[in-house]
């Protein structure tokens, strides 16, 4: 028996939504970026939806996920029959946040009310800065994510019409994290588009959570960017925390140019999602500036998680460190690739790297590779890779001081990630990390203590 | 307490053990010396339940219990404890950590109530000032970046805190200068009562003059060759074990 399909070209089915729906994206949004929609679809016309052949992404394949999706966009917010600020209530005791809430990629007017942020700190919807705060839109959107050199930014590009606009003025210190809550909540599959910018100013202090979820168990795709400038002497922590349930596709994008002497942290706990694809590129584009980068994933069943990362040295003196590790369990897969980029005059840098993985099965699969290219000689560069087992020698010693094997293999996997937890600075912060982690790893529904937010797995 | 019949095992297809007998009692020290290669450790982590090792004969009993029906952590709750020749690092599990959840293990197959924070960390502190552990050890990952004689000495703290039946001290002496060895000695002589019994797989002669044994076996080639008291010792020091392969007829 044939069957025949009338499969319509990936690329050119979203060209048609694009085009069919053109008047609703565009609309209340300023026209130079509207004008910067067209060109974006054109380069992923020229790019394709990324796959196996596609040199950024040969550990992930997304080809199959467009081709088979045919999910709703919302080019309008949702409404909710609820206040996502009710059902979202993330009280880790002690926990104190500044909660900004994203629903669909639209930033929640409902939700984010009467919110008082420190003095001069804007916090708002991408698209009302747009228009009321045009002068640093028009300095800063689209500046470091290029649409023309990948294919996801251009996506992001052609379709963006909200997300959340952050703007912390100079010598501003906001001490309590700001938790940047995406919630994916939906009745059918839907399809997300986000766009976010912050700007930290010179001498700026902040710490800044994204956190992932979803609170339905239907299919998304979330294709999130955001551009993030680091003024001079700016200290910046930026803590991702992605759990979703398997059936999503989380592609985010984060893209960071470092001022003169800033510091930065980046730490990625990828928990749940079927596929997940983070491209990160952080630009030192000031002496003396330095970047500690780090990623943890915890996969099993299908799962897959990519991490891609680039950083670029742009200027002498500045410092790059990077760790990422993941643990992958049942017939998970997982990517990392570490691109640096050494320019020619940006003596004296100093970038590293270290990607260690565990296999739990035999059928897991691990991919990584770093990627040096360093175009001047007084630099210190260095990379490690490695995939492995649980060591047996350690789980014996465990077991032989009356630990049971289960508890000894547990004891072993939370101290493989635990090097990267330690990174997180934020002493609250890290206990809740710790916690979902070892919940996590325990195969327990990794939700924060008394948070009402019901994760599906 | 523990009852050895003739036991084989072999590790990576060749046969190493090829008919242990064996019986230790409540009370007593046992030491087994041999040449390297004869098997002493093999033997020692045999009985621990490393499943490198694969048992094709034999039986063996820890107090009336078949031991090869337990898993390594069973036979550690059941209390038999192995002080490990070269003890493992584990970076990122740190020592409270890891000896309280050893302990509260212990106590939960004994029916017994878990430790309180403060209870353990009292515990911790009487059985380090007994053997006399640096207390910054404790403050570390398992083993990570300790020397010789502070793996060794931590052993000996983890047999403290563990309170084992039977303590199988496997090469504990390799290793240590003289005052680090007077210190593992005192510990184990500490610990030792008419209730628990010491097995000391030991090549040198060394440590029996700190912990004095009951009996004195002689493992060659797989099998115990000769049995006696303390003074088998000496004589393996004075003459070598070249002594022992001429009375096998080798």
């Amino acid at each position: 028996m044939a069957e025949v399909l009338d499969k319509i070209p990936t690329i050119q089915r979203i060209s048609e939504i694009h085009r069919d729906n053109l008047s609703k994206i565009s609309d209340g949004i300023p026209a130079w970026i509207n004008n910067l929609r067209r060109p974006a679809l054109e380069a992923l016309k020229r790019m394709g939806i990324p796959g196996f052949r596609t040199e950024n992404y040969k550990y992930t394949d997304l080809t199959r996920l467009f081709e088979n999706e045919n999910f709703r966009r919302s080019f309008k917010p949702d409404v909710f029959d609820v206040n996502l600020s009710e059902v979202f209530n993330c009280d880790v005791p002690e926990f104190d946040t500044h909660l900004i809430l994203v629903a669909n990629g639209w930033y929640d007017e409902t939700g984010n009310q009467h919110k008082s942020y420190p003095k001069g700190v804007i916090i708002k919807s991408m698209r009302k800065a747009m228009v009321e705060n045009s002068e640093l839109i028009e300095k800063y959107y689209g500046k470091l994510a290029d649409a023309e050199a990948d294919p996801l930014t251009a996506l992001n590009t052609a379709f963006a019409q909200d997300g959340v606009f952050i703007y912390i003025p100079d010598n501003v210190h906001v001490t309590k994290p700001l938790q940047l809550i995406n919630i994916l909540r939906s009745e059918d599959d839907l399809y997300v588009t986000q766009r976010n910018l912050v700007i930290a100013g010179r001498n700026s202090q902040a710490k800044i959570m994204f956190c992932d979820h979803t609170l339905m168990p239907q299919q998304f795709i979330n294709n999130n960017l955001t551009e993030f400038e680091i003024g001079e002497d700016a200290v910046i922590d930026i803590y991702s925390i992605q759990n979703q349930h398997n059936k999503t596709a989380n592609l985010t994008g984060l893209y960071i140019r470092q001022q003169r002497g800033s510091q930065l942290v980046t730490n990625a706990i990828s928990l749940h999602g079927g596929i997940i694809r983070n491209n990160l590129k952080v630009m030192l584009d000031g002496d003396h500036a330095s970047a500690r980068i780090c990623g943890l994933a915890l996969s099993d069943k299908n799962q897959h998680v990519d991490n891609f990362t680039f950083i670029e040295h742009l200027k002498p003196n500045c410092q790059s460190n990077q760790l990422y590790k993941n643990i992958l369990d049942d017939s998970s897969t997982g990517g990392f690739t570490g691109r640096i980029h050494v320019a020619p005059h940006a003596v004296k840098t100093q970038a590293y790297q270290r990607n260690n993985n565990v296999l739990l099965t035999n059928a897991a699969r691990m991919s990584t590779k770093p990627q040096l290219v360093i175009d001047n000689d007084d630099v210190k560069c260095s990379h490690g890779a490695t995939v492995g087992r649980i060591n047996d020698e350690a789980l014996f010693y465990l077991q032989a001081r009356g630990i049971n094997e289960k508890e000894a293999r547990l004891m072993l996997m939370f101290a493989f990630a635990h090097e990267v937890l330690a990174e997180v600075k934020v002493e609250k912060l890290r206990d809740v990390i710790d916690r979902l982690v070892n919940k996590r790893l325990r195969g327990e529904v990794s939700k924060c203590h008394s948070c009402a937010l019901e994760c599906i797995r | 307490m523990l009852v050895i019949k003739d036991l084989y095992a072999k590790v990576e297809g060749k046969d190493i053990l090829k008919g242990i007998n064996l019986t230790v009692n409540a009370g007593e020290v046992h030491a087994i010396m041999g040449p390297n290669g004869s098997g002493k450790s093999t033997l020692a982590n045999v009985l621990a339940g490393h499943t490198n090792f694969e048992v094709t004969h034999g039986t063996v009993t820890f107090n009336g219990k078949d031991l090869f029906e337990m898993s390594a952590d069973v036979r550690a709750k059941e209390g038999l404890f192995l002080s490990f020749q070269y003890p493992v690092e584990i970076p990122g599990v740190s020592m409270v950590n890891f000896l309280k959840t050893a302990v509260n293990e212990h106590r939960k197959y004994h029916n017994q109530k878990e430790l309180s924070a403060g209870d353990f960390l009292k515990l911790m502190r009487e059985k380090k000032a007994m053997v006399q552990i640096d207390s910054q050890l404790t403050n570390r990952s398992v083993n990570e970046g300790f020397s010789g004689g502070e793996k060794k000495k931590n052993e000996i703290f983890q047999m403290a805190m563990l309170e084992p039946k039977l303590a199988i001290l496997d090469e504990t002496d390799s290793g240590l200068d003289i005052d680090a060895l007077r210190i593992v000695s005192n510990g184990v002589n500490m610990l030792k009562n008419k209730d628990n019994a010491t097995i000391l797989v030991t090549h040198y002669q060394r440590l029996l003059d700190y912990i004095v044994p009951d009996f004195v076996h002689v493992l060659y080639e797989g099998r115990i060759v000769k049995s006696a008291g303390k003074e088998l010792a000496f004589e393996l020091e004075e003459k070598g074990y070249d002594w022992i392969k001429k009375e096998l007829g080798e």
